[in-house]
């Protein structure tokens, strides 16, 4: 029996920003339904290796595969329609816009089949999803607020809600707890534990005990390289791994 | 909110349509140019208001409609209504066109190669004057046979017939471009606006949906110009000079950037402005101070013109 080829894969996959390089060669396979956490010192290349994954940033060499099928050349948008969808760092919604439609945006992506029947989609249908999934992460009290207007956790979770809408098959969090408040970090565990079960999800994270609740293999990034992977006891006993946190 | 939103727009354009029976002539004529000239500026909106690019080059899609209208008529005998239509179809080629080239930028740069195109167009009916006529323009007048409506026959020089088409091609704009920005296509041009990296993460191809709104920017714009050209019977260079260019984007201001009626508040009142203030003896030539000075008090209190703060105040569901 041929070995089924891995969700996500990359192969020498490498980023020079000028002189500066930033990810260097790296070989990564993710297996469909992990919950995978990528760690690493500021600077390690993390954000510059997800954003080759989720296509915000051409490599300057190397390949990716989903699913066995190579997407290098695919732009971003088209990522997102094949599933792979990218929440960002910094949390980026559309803050003059309410909730409601900050979701509707997402939903609609899914209901959209080329440019100009986005000019005629079913808005009960989009209504109907937007609602499930506001309901999903809590926030369907405020649906008719301005994003902007949220507390920071709730904007969070508007993030991610968007992502959710999108229905993803990889979702890409990028230090998805920065800034929250240890309740916070407690409800959007749970939620990400949920989403888990019908998505495979790729993390940076800093926070050591939501990588060690959320994830059973760990990848460990230092200087644009991967120098580390496995479990979190392998990657606790790595001497590399130690001298790259404690600077032993 | 659904049905509000569409009976106020319905009541505009009822109120155009009575207000024909009430006004004294010179009015008469002068709502009518104001109509035509405010499906400019609603054209315009669509591409400022709701995707958020500044183009300062719209005189070439107002001046593609004109001349292919114009040309049409003058040259090859075309009646009404099919040049207006080669007037429409000119104008999306162009935008099509354009937006190919000129939505690899954005920004302060897609404003100035939006110019420098919009000045080779005005440059280039001037200098192919034989045929444009150039800044002396061609006249149109006895050249349009009337428009035949079953037993109807409509002359565009009928000072009734030219307030309805004009009131006719104002509401197509007006409407169409409510259709748009209330659509779903049309969420995501607003998205494009507040957050174009955004907009892309969520899977949308920006470009293509920046070309969409710039071609039916242009088309709506267009429109207009084939309408003007229809119903004053004239083309001429200044048409398509930097200043055309530069009212859209002052009348979209003032009503109010991103409204769906801004366009037509704004451009009613900047016309009116610039008649009464050319009419007052004291300042007779120099009537741009006073359309100056109402812009600086307009955008000190009124900083996101008249219906948008209208809006921003009380009715917040507005378009």
């Amino acid at each position: 029996m041929a070995a089924l080829s891995p969700l996500l894969q990359t192969v020498g996959l490498q980023k020079a920003f000028g002189g500066l390089q930033a990810v260097r060669s790296v070989d990564f396979r993710l297996e469909r339904g992990e919950i995978r956490a990528i760690i690493g010192p500021n600077g390690a290349g993390k954000t510059t290796f997800v954003n080759m994954i989720s296509g915000r940033i051409r490599p300057t060499s190397g390949t990716v595969l989903f699913a066995g099928r190579d997407i290098t050349r695919i732009p971003a948008y088209d990522r997102v329609a094949l599933g792979i969808v990218y929440t960002f760092q910094i949390i980026s919604i559309f803050r003059n816009l309410t909730v409601f439609e900050n979701v509707a945006l997402a939903a609609q992506r899914r209901l959209t089949r080329g440019l100009l029947s986005g000019l005629s989609i079913n808005q009960t249908v989009l209504a109907e999803q937007v609602t499930a999934t506001l309901a999903d992460v809590g926030l369907l009290d405020t649906r008719g607020q301005g994003a902007g207007s949220l507390p920071y956790g709730h904007q969070r979770l508007l993030e991610v809600a968007m992502a959710l809408a999108l229905q993803p098959e990889v979702l890409i969090l990028d230090e998805p707890t920065q800034g929250l408040s240890p309740d916070e970090i407690a409800g959007l565990v749970a939620l990400i534990k949920t989403i888990a079960r019908n998505a495979t999800i790729l993390l940076i994270e800093h926070n050591v005990r939501v990588v060690l609740d959320l994830s059973r293999r760990i990848t460990v990034m230092d200087k644009g390289s991967i120098i580390a992977e496995g479990t979190p006891q392998e990657i606790e006993a790595n001497p590399e791994v130690q001298r790259v946190y404690l600077g032993g | 909110m659904n049905r509000l939103v569409i009976i106020i727009h319905l009541v505009i354009i009822g109120l155009l349509l009575g207000l024909q029976f009430v006004l004294p002539p010179f009015h008469h004529g002068m709502v009518a140019r104001i109509m035509v000239l405010a499906a400019y500026a609603v054209g315009y909106n669509v591409l400022l208001g709701y995707t958020g690019l500044m183009s300062l080059g719209h005189a070439m899609f107002f001046g593609a409609g004109m001349y292919a209208t114009g040309l049409a008529a003058f040259y090859l005998g075309f009646g009404p209504v099919e040049a207006f239509l080669i007037g429409l179809a000119a104008s999306i080629v162009l935008s099509i066109l354009m937006g190919l080239i000129t939505l690899r930028t954005s920004g302060v740069s897609f404003l100035i190669v939006t110019m420098m195109f919009a000045q080779v167009f005005y440059l280039a009916t001037l200098y192919f004057n034989r045929i444009t006529g150039g800044d002396q323009g061609l006249i149109l007048t006895g050249r349009l046979p009337p428009i035949h409506l079953r037993t109807l026959d409509l002359t565009v020089a009928d000072p009734a017939v030219k307030y309805n088409v004009a009131l006719v091609v104002f509401a197509l704009c007006f409407l169409l471009s409510l259709w748009l920005v209330r659509s779903p296509a049309g969420r995501v041009l607003i998205a494009i606006r507040e957050n174009e990296d955004r907009t892309r993460m969520l899977g949308y191809n920006t470009f293509a949906y920046k070309l969409l709104a710039l071609a039916a920017s242009g088309a709506l714009s267009g429109m207009a110009g084939s309408a003007y050209t229809l119903l004053f019977s004239y083309v001429g260079s200044s048409f398509v000079s930097i200043l055309f260019s530069i009212y859209p984007l002052l009348w979209t201001l003032l009503g109010g950037v991103g409204t769906t009626i801004g366009p037509l508040v704004g451009t009613a009142l900047m016309t009116y402005l610039v008649d009464i203030a050319s009419g007052i003896r004291a300042i007779k030539d120099s009537y741009l101070i006073v359309v100056g000075f109402t812009l600086v008090i307009l955008i000190m209190w009124f900083p996101s013109g008249i219906v948008g703060s209208v809006r921003a105040r009380w009715m917040r569901w507005l378009p």
